[in-house]
């Protein structure tokens, strides 16, 4: 770990390397989505001609932050970039924010964490708000004004930017009980909410004590989702409104390029550059993830729609002939809940065509609530399906013991069989994923 | 022995996966040595018809609805009627079902004159109607001459504004057993005319029901040969994927 490495060399060097970022550093924390929007303010960036070192790795630990700035620089020790960005694991805020000059410091959502590493939300709040002494003079806080909690660190924070969605289509008017803040953070009073969106984000007010969700600088309106596909919105922010698009699914993925947007107009990038960054996120396929497991490795590639499907057909599975190239173990999941798309139509989109005719003994598994249309597809496709397991663990498992050591097991699921098959890899021990960008 | 698949405007028509029923037409034939063929008729195109042809006339958005208007409303509209009155086999989904009737009448208002083989027309949805988004389970009417046959059903997902009227001549498909079907009020869903179908469902329609495929095939290969049989195919997999979509409708979770 050049990170440790690097700090026991010299505990001052973070504080050293990021002094000589001439713009300074952003950091992103949060519960959910710190690795999304930190790429999303670094596609916009790049976008707009800044070069921003980030912890792209996952690495989000203060030795993250030192090995990104440390392997930036040059020999002398001055960085390359303008300026760092950063994603930070939230109990690392004080630490990061102590020691790298922090313009600014953005705040996602804080949901309870399923191994609840950190005791009560309550108390991370608290931790995250210690370091709003340390930020620089005219440094900023950006926090989501739909998320209780979070909002409710503006009463420390000097002049807060606050984002948030306003759509009353996507008011789904239950709180879910699975709902992390119900209650007003000053005073403990239940909230009444206006909206709910999902969880315990929404528009809210305390009825006791006045606490109520802060108008956002920033918002998301007019949101349309097109199923896997994407999603459309309209920016607006104190620099002018504009229509975006991302090729992302789920208001999970509107609530982080609006933040993403936050922290990039905060950085004064205009809104035509911040949407360009947006629409070009992720490309065609996004995030790959690589998994060891034991002897063996999983591929997790994410499926979006047909024309990502196919690319990803294309790149890992099919030789220079179009076919397959040689023996596979692929395990697709499909799903239709609503950041899937219900419809699974598409499905018939998809040229698996491309991957027929072909010996080369690949094993098809699928799993997902849709699992026998997938089977139904690729049977029309001529390709064997192994076997149709609906129980998204179960087939892993079994997929999983299927491959043989050494080799390397393809997982292409929709959005949320993706979250789910990731949960099921982290419970089996299969945990420290490696990310790529294609 | 040939069987044609026409698919008319393939290019614009092609949303929502509609290119699975041509898949499933196509495979079913092949694995059953019926010789097949897949022609697009695009626009501006005249119709060919082989004497044993399967049209298909998918859905597409209303700006491309709109372009079709004109090119259907001459000779080739005339000749799609013809053929269905014939007994001709032609199935249209979504919006190529909304263009076999009267007319479709579009958000602004302006009525687009269809091919009227089925005697319904299609209104769009008023600002206070939602779209009609969801899975669907529908229960076939037999035809006369189909009495004492067991009733099949479909299953398949429905997205759309507009709302479908029949008329006192049209026989509609199905009944909806779940989902919102023609116009979500009176229980229907789809039209039927001899051997022509009309449905909102996609999803694909054919792959998850494919004794309805069969038939299509059948009644395109009767027209010349009319002691024509099909050899049964395992179709234990589509059976599992109708039954999966099946049971989650009629268990309440569509
Ligand atoms: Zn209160």
């Amino acid at each position: 770990m050049p990170g440790v490495v690097a700090r026991r060399v010299d505990p001052k060097v973070l504080s050293r390397l990021s002094g000589k970022l001439p713009r300074g550093s952003a950091a992103v924390t949060g519960t959910n989505g710190k690795t999304t929007t930190t790429r999303m303010v670094a596609k916009i960036l790049q976008v707009a001609g800044v070069r921003a070192v980030n912890n792209s790795t996952g690495a989000n630990l203060v030795t993250g932050v030192t090995a990104a700035l440390v392997a930036d620089s040059s020999l002398f020790g001055k960085p390359r970039s303008e300026m760092g960005l950063f994603e930070v694991d939230e109990a690392n805020v004080p630490k990061v924010a102590a020691e790298a000059e922090l313009s600014l410091l953005a705040v996602l959502n804080l949901f309870r964490d399923q191994l609840d590493r950190y005791g009560e939300l309550a108390y991370t709040a608290k931790v995250i708000a210690s370091s709003f002494p340390d930020l620089p003079e005219g440094g900023s806080v950006v926090l989501n004004a739909d998320d209780p909690l979070v909002a409710s660190l503006g009463r420390s924070a000097e002049k807060p930017i606050f984002f948030g969605v306003d759509e009353p289509s996507l008011d789904t008017g239950t709180l879910q009980h699975i709902a992390d803040s119900k209650d007003c953070p000053v005073c403990g009073t239940a909230l009444s909410y206006e909206a709910v969106y999902f969880g315990h984000m929404g528009v809210y007010g305390c009825g006791n004590c006045g606490f109520e969700r802060p108008d956002p600088a920033y918002r998301a309106t007019r949101i349309r989702m097109d199923g896997p596909r994407g999603t459309d919105f309209l920016l607006t922010t104190p620099h002018g409104g504009i229509g975006v698009r991302i090729a992302l699914p789920g208001l999970y993925n509107v609530y982080n390029a609006l933040a993403a947007a936050t922290v990039a107009g905060e950085m004064g990038v205009r809104p035509t550059e911040i949407a360009r960054g947006l629409r070009e996120f992720g490309g065609a396929f996004g995030r790959v993830e690589r998994v060891r497991a034991g002897e063996k490795e999983v591929f997790l590639l994410l499926i979006k729609n047909p024309v990502g499907f196919n690319e990803i057909l294309r790149t890992f599975l099919s030789g220079p002939d179009g076919r397959l190239s040689k023996p596979r173990n692929v395990l697709i999941a499909i799903n239709d809940n609503d950041a899937d798309g219900r419809d699974v139509s598409w499905l018939w989109d998809v040229d698996f065509e491309m991957l027929a005719g072909s010996d080369a003994g690949t094993n098809f598994f699928v799993t997902g609530i849709r699992a026998e249309d997938m089977a139904v597809r690729l049977k029309y496709a001529e390709l064997p399906v192994r076997w149709a397991v609906p129980n998204r663990k179960e087939a892993l498992r079994r997929a999983l013991e299927a491959t043989p050591p050494g080799e390397t097991l393809y997982v292409l699921p929709t959005y949320t069989a993706m979250l789910e098959l990731r949960r099921t890899l982290s419970d089996l021990g299969h945990t420290h994923p490696f990310w790529e960008d294609k | 022995m040939k069987l044609t698949i026409q698919h008319l405007y393939a290019d614009m028509m092609n949303l929502y996966g509609d290119r699975g029923n041509v898949i499933s037409i196509k495979k079913r034939c092949e694995w059953r040595g019926i010789e097949v063929e897949v022609v697009d008729v695009g626009l501006g195109e005249a119709i060919r018809p082989t004497g044993c042809d399967v049209f298909l006339f998918g859905g597409g958005q209303d700006r491309e609805q709109t372009l079709l208007v004109e090119d259907l409303s001459g000779s080739k509209g005339r000749e799609l009627k013809a053929i269905a009155e014939d007994g001709g086999v032609i199935l249209g989904v979504c919006g190529g079902y909304q263009l076999m009737g009267h007319y479709y009448e579009t958000p602004e208002g302006e009525k687009l004159p269809g091919v009227g083989i089925f005697d319904m027309h299609t209104r769009p949805r008023r600002p206070d109607e939602p779209r009609l988004i969801g899975n669907v389970l529908a229960r076939v009417r037999p035809l006369e001459s189909e009495t004492g046959t067991t009733p099949r059903e479909i299953v398949g997902f429905e997205n759309h504004g507009g709302r479908t009227e029949l008329g006192g001549g049209a026989e509609p498909l199905a009944d909806v057993i779940s989902g919102h079907g023609n116009n979500g009020r009176d229980g229907t869903e789809g039209a039927r005319r001899l051997n022509s179908y009309g449905t909102y469902l996609h999803g694909s329609l054919l792959p998850k029901n494919p004794w309805l495929t069969d038939q299509l095939v059948l009644n395109a290969l009767r027209r010349v040969d009319d002691s024509f049989e099909l050899e049964p195919l395992d179709d234990a997999a589509e059976g599992a994927a109708f039954a999966s979509v099946a049971g989650r409708v009629r268990a309440g979770r569509g």
